[in-house]
C-alpha cells in the first residue's frame, strides 16, 4: 500500500510540475507584448517600458521560469514602485491589476466557491444516486422509463440554460425567492444558504443526471452479476439484495467519478459562478481572461489544476479500497 | 481506474461483440426507435447547417443586416410586434436592439456550433488514438512516458484553460478555428485511455498470437487484427464525445470567450438573452431550445449507435437478472 | 407412499426463440441422488434453475409442472418461492468465486442466509455459518469464518459454497457444475465430501455436469439430455454398462478412458527415416514472472526432447505451468534462462528477426475457441493469413490452398466466408488447426485444444489431430489437464508440478506404474465410469491423502 501511494505521489508532483512548464509556456511565451498587455492598452511606451523592468520580463525565458518556481516553492520578493515587498511560498506572483498577490487573491474567493461546489456536491449525490438506484430497482416499469428520460434531457442541457431558466421563473416572474447574491457563511448563515439555493440546484440537476445514469448502469451491471444471483437463490429479498449486495459493488465507480468531478469544480465551475454572481475563483478568472491579467490567470490555472490532481489520485485509491477486486497495480 | 470507467461507458468489450458487417450494425440501429427518430433529427441539423447560405436567402435574409425600424428604440430596443417580431418576413423574429434576422442568425449559428464541435471531436480522436495506441504497443518505456502525458493532460482543466488560451491569442486567428483547436487539444485523454485499454485487451487475446506465429510484424497485426476492433468503442465514444464538444463551445461563447461577435453562435446568443425573455422570449427560447433538442438527439443517438455495436451489453442493461450470459451458452450449437 | 421429493412433468423452457427444454419428465425420491449429463446445448442448466424457480422475472418462458418438496414452484408467490429456496432445496454454483460476494466475510453470507430462513439472532447464526464450515471441512472455521471469499484457494472456495448449502438443512441440493471449475484433485475431494454428507444427512441430490465420470461417481441414477429431451434414464451400473440408446452410446464411446491403453499406431509415411536429430530440444527451460518479492518461478528447470512423427502429452493441474511451458516452445514468451533447440539449432535467445525463417514451422492451436480467432475477420481470411504473411499474393492460389485446408479439417470449403460467430465451438478450433497448417509447420503445440468442447466433439479433433500427424509427420506437443484425454493422444508423457517436470517417460509406462507420488494422486482422482471401481479408487484416495 506504501508503495502505491508513494508512486501515486511521485507520479501527481510530475503532473503538477508539467503543468507549471506548460502553462509558462503558453502564456508567457505567447504571441503579444506582455508588458503591454500587462500595462494595459492606454500606456505610454515610458510606462511600458518601466512595466518591463518591474516584471524582468526582459529576462531570459528560463530565468523567469526559474524565479516562477522559485517563488512556487521559497517565497519571493517584488519590487513594487515604492519598495520591496515578500511574497511567501507558494508564490503565485502578483496581479497586474491589482497589485495584490495571487495567493491572497485565491485564498479569499476560496470560501465562495468551496461553498457552492460542496453544497452542490451533496444535492448532486443525493438525487442522482438515489434516482439512480430507483431505476434499478423499479426496472422494466413505468417509473424507470420516466426517469430515464428525464435524466437524459438533464444531461443534455447545459447548466447555464436551467440556471437562466431557474432566475427567470423563480426569481423574476414568481419572486419567491431574491436575486441570488452570495452572503459569507460566517456573517449570516441562513441568507448565506437562500442565496446560494439557485446556484446548488442548478448545478446539482444537471450533475445528478450524470450521476443518475451512472448509477442506474452500474447497478444494473451488478445486478446481473453471479453473486446476486446466488443471494435470489437462497431467498433473500429483493430489497436486501440491492442494499446488500449490489449496491456497494455499483458504487465504486459513482464514487471515483464524484471525487473527480469534485476536483474539477473547483477550477471549473466558471459558468455557475458567473451567471449567479458568485464571488468565486471562477468568476475572478473570467474577468482576470477578459482584462488579461497573466499572474492570476496561470496562478489561477495552477490551483485548479492541482485540485484535479489531488482528486484524481483520491480517487484511485477509493476506487481500489471500494472494489477490493481491483488490484493495486 | 478512470479507464474502467470510461470502458464502461463505451460499452463493447472486444472480443464479446459478434462480428457485425456494417449491415447488421445498420439494422439493430434502425430497429431502435429512438435513435432513429434522433439520427433524423441531428442529419436536419446537419443539413441546415451546411445549406445556412441557401436557408437564408431562402428567407430572403442575412445574418448581419441590421433593421432599426423593426426595433422600439425608445422602449430599449424592444422588437415590434408580438413574440418577438415573428412574421411572414423573419420567420423567427428579430434580435433585439439591432433587428437582425434571428431565423439567419440561427441557422448561420448552427454552422458554427456544429462546425467547431466536429473539428474538435476529431482532433480528440486522432490524438487520442495514436497516443492510446502507441502506449499500447511500445515498450514499457514508451507506455510509462505517453501514459505520464495523458495523466497531465486530464490534470488540465478544460474550462480553465480555454479561457486562458483565447484571452492570449490575438485576434487576427480566426476564432471557431482557435476554438476547435483549443477542445480538441484538450479533451483527448478519455479516448488515448479507452484505445490503449481496449488495445491491451486485445493484444492479449489468442488471435493476435496466432498472428505473431504466423510471422506478422508488430505494425501489420495492429493494423490488420486491433484496428478493426477498436473502431466500435472509438466510435461509441466520439459519438458520445460530440455532444459535450456542443455544449463546451457554447459555454465559452455564452462567458463571452469564444465566438466574438459579429459571427452568431448559440452559445453567444444566449448572453444577453435573459434580459430580454419577457418583451423578446424568442430570443432566449431559440438558441437554448435547439442547444437542448441538438445535445438531447446527438445523445440518444449516440447511446443508439453503442447498442447497435454491442447488443449484448445492452440486453443485459435491459434485462438485468443475470440470465443474459446462460442463454448464450444454451444457443451454442453442437457439431 | 410418500410423494417424490421432486416431481417434474412436461417442463418447456424457452428463451425467446429457443427452445432450451422440451417437455422433460422425471422424479426424484427423497435421499436419492440422480445425475444430469449432456453436452451444451442439452438443457439440463435450464431445467436445474428451474427447480428453484430461478427463470421467474428474466423472461423466459416456463411451462410444465415442477414440484420440489411439495412446493408447486411454477405457481408459488414470490414469498413461497423465497420460502423454497434455501430452506427446502438449495443450490450450488459453477464458480465459486464470482458466485459469492466479494465484500462480506464468508461467515457473515452463510449467516445472511440462515436468517433468512430461521428466525434467530445473529450470534446464533454465525455459530451455525462456523458449524457448517467446519462441516465441509474447513480447517480452524471459527477464525476462517472471517475470511473473504478470494483469500481461499478455489477448491476451498467450492467448499463454502457447499456451506452455505447445508446451513438451512434442505432436503434437496441441486448441483449445476460443482467441479467444472477445479484441478481434478481438488474435484475429487469434493465429490468425496458431498458423497459423505449425503451419507449423513439423507440430502437428496440432483447433479448437473457434462462429464460423464463425476455423475457415475456420486449418484445412484443418470438422466441422459440431448437438446433439451430425456434421452435414457436408469441406474448408474446400467446406463454406463449396457445403455439403451444409441446417443447414450455415443457418447459413452466418445469419453476418454485413462486406464485405455493406447492403439498401437503404425508409424506414418514420413516418421520414421527422418533425421536423428530431435526436433525439439528445451534444456534446463525456465521462465520468471515479475520482480522483487513477487518473484514467481512459472517454470522451473524443464528439459524434453520431441522427435517428428512424435506426440508428447504434457499434464497438469492449474499453476503446473503448463501453458507457459508451451508458449516458451514456439516462442511467443522469450524463456528467462535455459536452452532451446529447433533441429539442432539453438532458438532460444534468438531475436525476433533472426526468428523469422523458422516462425512458421512453429505452430499453436489454442484452448479459447471464442478468442483463438478474430470475430471481425471470417474463417477463410484468418486461415489464409500465414498463407499472405508468407508473401504469397495471387489470390486464385491462396483461395484455393484455404479451400483445400478447410476440407482436410472436416468443414466445408464453401463456408469461408463465414463469420466465428457462425460456427460452433468444435468447428472454431478446427478453423484455428486449419490456419496452423497453412503455415506448412514442422511442430504444432496444442494449449488445451479441447477442454472448451463436447464429448463427443473432443472425441472428432482429437482424431483429426492424430490424423493430420499421422499424414504429415509434424511433431505434435499435446498440453491438458485432462488425464485420460492426454493418454488417448501421446507416445510420451510429462507429468507437471509447480513448474517442474516430476515424470517423464512412455505413456503406458507413466499411467501404468506411475513412480512419483504426485502422478499417482492425479491417477486415483481421475472419476471412473464404474461405480465399483469408483469406490475403489475413493479408498485409495483416501490411503494417499492419509499418508
Amino acid at each position: 500500500m506504501t508503495g502505491f501511494l508513494l508512486r501515486r505521489l511521485g507520479g501527481a508532483v510530475f503532473v503538477l510540475l508539467s503543468l507549471t512548464v506548460i502553462l509558462y509556456a503558453v502564456f508567457y511565451v505567447a504571441p503579444g507584448d506582455v508588458a503591454q498587455i500587462a500595462c494595459g492598452p492606454r500606456c505610454s511606451p515610458a510606462q511600458v517600458a518601466q512595466v518591463t523592468e518591474q516584471l524582468r520580463l526582459d529576462d531570459p525565458v528560463y530565468t523567469q521560469y526559474g524565479h516562477f518556481l522559485q517563488g512556487v516553492l521559497a517565497g519571493r520578493d517584488f519590487s513594487t514602485g515604492t519598495g520591496v515587498e515578500h511574497c511567501s511560498a507558494p508564490c503565485l506572483g502578483v496581479s497586474y491589476q491589482s497589485d495584490q498577490q495571487v495567493m491572497r487573491l485565491i485564498l479569499a474567493k476560496l470560501p465562495a466557491t468551496g461553498s457552492l461546489v460542496i453544497g452542490a456536491f451533496a444535492g448532486w449525490i443525493l438525487l442522482g444516486v438515489g434516482t439512480g438506484v430507483l431505476s434499478a430497482w423499479r426496472r422494466g416499469r413505468i417509473t424507470e422509463r420516466v426517469l430515464t428520460w428525464l435524466t437524459l434531457a438533464g444531461t443534455a442541457t447545459p447548466v447555464f440554460v436551467i440556471g437562466l431558466l431557474l432566475i427567470i421563473v423563480f426569481c423574476s416572474t414568481l419572486q419567491w425567492l431574491p436575486s441570488p447574491a452570495y452572503v459569507p457563511f460566517t456573517e449570516n448563515p441562513e441568507q448565506w444558504a437562500w442565496g446560494l439555493l439557485l446556484p446548488w440546484v442548478s448545478l446539482a440537476l444537471i450533475e445528478s443526471a450524470k450521476y443518475a445514469r451512472l448509477t442506474r448502469s452500474s447497478m444494473l451491471e451488478t445486478l446481473a452479476e453471479d453473486h446476486v444471483r446466488t443471494f435470489r437463490a437462497y431467498g433473500v429479498g429483493e430489497r436486501a439484495i440491492i442494499g446488500r449486495h449490489a449496491l456497494r459493488g455499483a458504487l465504486a465507480p459513482v464514487i471515483a467519478l464524484s471525487a473527480l468531478d469534485f476536483g474539477s469544480m473547483f477550477g471549473g465551475a466558471v459558468l455557475t459562478e458567473s451567471l449567479f454572481g458568485i464571488p468565486g475563483i471562477g468568476r475572478e478568472l473570467v474577468h482576470a481572461v477578459k482584462v488579461v491579467d497573466l499572474p492570476v490567470v496561470v496562478g489561477m490555472v495552477l490551483v485548479a489544476g492541482f485540485f484535479v490532481v489531488l482528486a484524481n489520485a483520491v480517487a484511485d485509491v477509493l476506487y481500489a479500497l471500494a472494489d477490493r477486486r481491483v488490484v493495486l497495480s | 481506474m478512470s479507464e474502467a470507467l470510461l470502458v464502461q461507458e463505451a460499452g463493447a468489450a472486444p472480443v464479446a461483440a459478434p462480428a457485425s458487417g456494417a449491415r447488421q450494425f445498420w439494422r439493430r440501429l434502425r430497429a431502435q426507435r429512438a435513435a432513429t427518430a434522433a439520427a433524423a433529427v441531428v442529419l436536419l441539423l446537419f443539413l441546415a447547417a451546411i445549406a445556412a447560405p441557401l436557408l437564408a436567402a431562402l428567407a430572403g435574409q442575412d445574418p448581419d443586416t441590421y433593421h432599426p425600424d423593426l426595433v422600439d428604440s425608445a422602449a430599449g430596443g424592444v422588437p415590434i410586434g408580438s413574440f418577438g417580431g415573428i412574421g411572414a418576413d423573419h420567420w423567427f423574429g428579430v434580435e433585439p436592439q439591432t433587428g437582425r434576422d434571428l431565423f439567419a442568425r440561427v441557422v448561420y449559428g448552427a454552422r458554427v456550433s456544429l462546425g467547431v464541435a466536429v473539428v474538435a471531436t476529431v482532433l480528440q480522436v486522432t490524438i487520442g488514438v495514436t497516443v492510446g495506441l502507441g502506449a499500447a504497443l511500445g515498450s514499457r518505456r514508451v507506455d510509462q512516458v505517453l501514459s505520464r502525458i495523458t495523466d497531465v493532460n486530464v490534470a488540465l482543466p478544460l474550462m480553465v484553460i480555454a479561457l486562458g488560451l483565447l484571452a492570449i491569442v490575438p485576434s487576427s486567428f480566426p476564432r471557431p478555428v482557435l476554438i476547435a483547436l483549443v477542445i480538441g487539444g484538450i479533451n483527448w485523454a478519455g479516448t488515448s485511455k479507452i484505445v490503449r485499454a481496449q488495445a491491451l485487451a486485445l493484444k492479449s487475446l489468442d488471435f493476435v498470437s496466432a498472428a505473431r506465429l504466423a510471422g506478422r510484424g508488430r505494425w501489420s497485426i495492429a493494423r490488420r487484427e486491433l484496428l478493426p476492433s477498436l473502431a466500435a468503442p472509438v466510435i461509441t465514444y466520439a459519438a458520445l464525445l460530440f455532444p459535450v464538444n456542443i455544449t463546451v463551445e457554447a459555454a465559452l461563447s455564452f462567458l463571452g470567450v469564444g465566438i466574438k461577435p459579429p459571427t452568431p453562435s448559440w452559445g453567444q446568443m444566449l448572453t444577453e438573452a435573459d434580459t430580454w425573455y419577457q418583451s423578446a422570449p424568442t430570443y432566449l427560447l431559440l438558441p437554448a431550445g435547439l442547444l437542448f433538442v441538438t445535445v438531447l438527439a446527438l445523445t440518444v443517438l449516440g447511446e443508439g449507435i453503442r447498442t447497435a455495436l454491442d447488443p449484448r451489453a445492452a440486453s443485459r442493461l435491459r434485462i438485468g437478472t443475470g440470465r443474459g450470459q446462460r442463454e448464450e451458452h444454451a444457443k451454442e450449437p453442437t457439431t | 407412499m410418500t410423494s417424490p421429493l421432486v416431481r417434474v412433468e412436461d417442463l418447456t423452457i424457452d428463451f425467446g426463440k429457443v427452445r432450451a427444454v422440451d417437455g422433460l419428465s422425471f422424479t426424484l425420491e427423497a435421499g436419492a441422488a440422480l445425475g444430469v449429463v449432456g453436452e451444451s446445448g442439452s438443457g439440463k442448466s435450464a431445467s436445474a434453475s428451474a427447480l428453484l424457480g430461478l427463470h421467474r422475472g428474466t423472461g423466459a418462458r416456463v411451462t410444465g409442472t415442477v414440484h420440489v418438496a411439495g412446493t408447486d414452484v411454477g405457481a408459488a408467490d414470490e414469498a413461497g418461492l423465497r420460502a423454497l429456496r434455501g430452506a427446502e432445496a438449495a443450490m450450488i454454483f459453477q464458480d465459486p468465486l464470482s458466485s459469492l460476494d466479494p465484500y462480506y466475510t464468508v461467515g457473515d453470507q452463510i449467516a445472511e442466509v440462515y436468517r433468512v430462513h430461521n428466525r434467530v439472532s445473529r450470534r446464533a447464526a454465525r455459530a451455525r455459518a462456523v458449524e457448517v464450515l467446519d462441516r465441509v471441512g474447513i480447517p480452524d472455521a471459527a477464525r476462517r469464518a472471517r475470511f473473504r471469499p478470494h483469500e481461499f484457494s478455489g477448491g476451498m472456495r467450492q467448499r463454502v459454497l457447499i456451506a452455505m448449502a447445508l446451513a438451512c438443512e434442505p432436503r434437496l441440493i441441486v448441483a449445476d457444475e460443482p467441479t467444472t471449475a477445479l484441478d481434478v484433485t481438488v474435484q475429487a475431494q469434493i465429490l468425496d465430501l458431498l458423497h459423505e454428507l449425503r451419507r449423513e444427512t439423507g440430502t437428496g441430490l440432483l447433479l448437473v455436469t457434462h462429464d460423464v465420470g463425476v455423475a457415475a461417481e456420486s449418484v445412484d441414477d443418470i438422466l441422459v439430455m440431448r437438446h433439451g429431451r430425456a434421452v435414457e434414464r436408469g441406474p448408474v451400473a446400467e446406463v454406463l454398462g449396457a445403455p439403451r440408446e444409441p446417443y447414450t452410446r455415443e457418447l459413452l464411446a466418445s469419453v476418454p478412458r485413462v486406464d485405455a491403453k493406447r492403439a498401437s499406431r503404425v508409424p506414418g509415411p514420413r516418421a520414421a527415416g527422418g533425421e536423428d536429430v530431435p526436433l525439439l530440444e528445451a534444456v534446463g527451460l525456465r521462465r520468471e514472472f515479475g520482480r522483487g518479492a513477487g518473484r514467481v518461478t512459472a517454470v522451473d528447470e524443464v528439459s524434453l526432447t520431441l522427435h517428428a512423427g512424435e506426440t508428447l502429452g504434457i499434464v497438469g493441474e492449474s499453476g503446473s505451468g503448463k501453458t507457459t511451458l508451451g508458449r516458451m516452445l514456439v516462442r511467443l514468451l522469450d524463456p528467462t534462462a535455459g536452452g532451446l533447440r529447433y533441429r539442432g539449432r539453438d532458438i532460444a535467445s534468438l531475436p525476433e528477426n533472426g526468428l523469422r525463417p523458422f516462425r512458421r514451422e512453429l505452430q499453436m492451436v489454442f484452448q479459447d475457441p471464442v478468442a483463438s480467432l478474430n470475430p471481425r475477420r471470417s474463417a477463410g481470411e484468418s486461415v489464409a493469413d500465414p498463407i499472405r504473411a508468407a508473401g504469397e499474393t495471387d489470390e486464385g492460389r491462396i483461395r484455393a490452398r484455404v479451400g483445400e485446408l478447410l476440407e482436410r479439417v472436416g468443414l466445408d470449403a464453401g463456408h469461408h466466408e463465414r463469420y466465428p460467430h457462425e460456427f460452433s465451438g468444435g468447428q472454431r478450433q478446427r478453423i484455428g488447426i486449419a490456419r496452423a497448417l497453412a503455415a506448412e509447420p514442422k511442430l504444432i503445440v496444442c494449449d488445451e485444444p479441447v477442454s472448451a468442447l463436447d464429448v463427443t466433439t473432443q472425441a472428432q479433433v482429437i482424431a483429426l489431430l492424430a490424423e493430420l500427424q499421422h499424414e504429415l509427420g509434424i511433431g505434435l506437443v499435446f498440453i491438458a489437464h485432462d488425464l485420460a484425454v492426454v493418454r488417448q493422444v501421446s507416445d510420451r508423457v510429462a507429468v507437471m508440478r509447480q513448474g517442474r517436470i516430476v515424470e517423464q517417460g512412455p505413456v503406458d509406462e507413466v499411467y501404468g506404474s506411475p513412480r512419483d507420488p504426485y502422478t499417482r494422486q492425479l491417477l486415483a482422482a481421475v472419476p471412473a465410469l464404474d461405480p465399483a471401481l469408483a469406490a475403489v479408487r475413493r479408498a485409495t484416495r483416501r490411503e494417499l491423502a492419509a499418508a
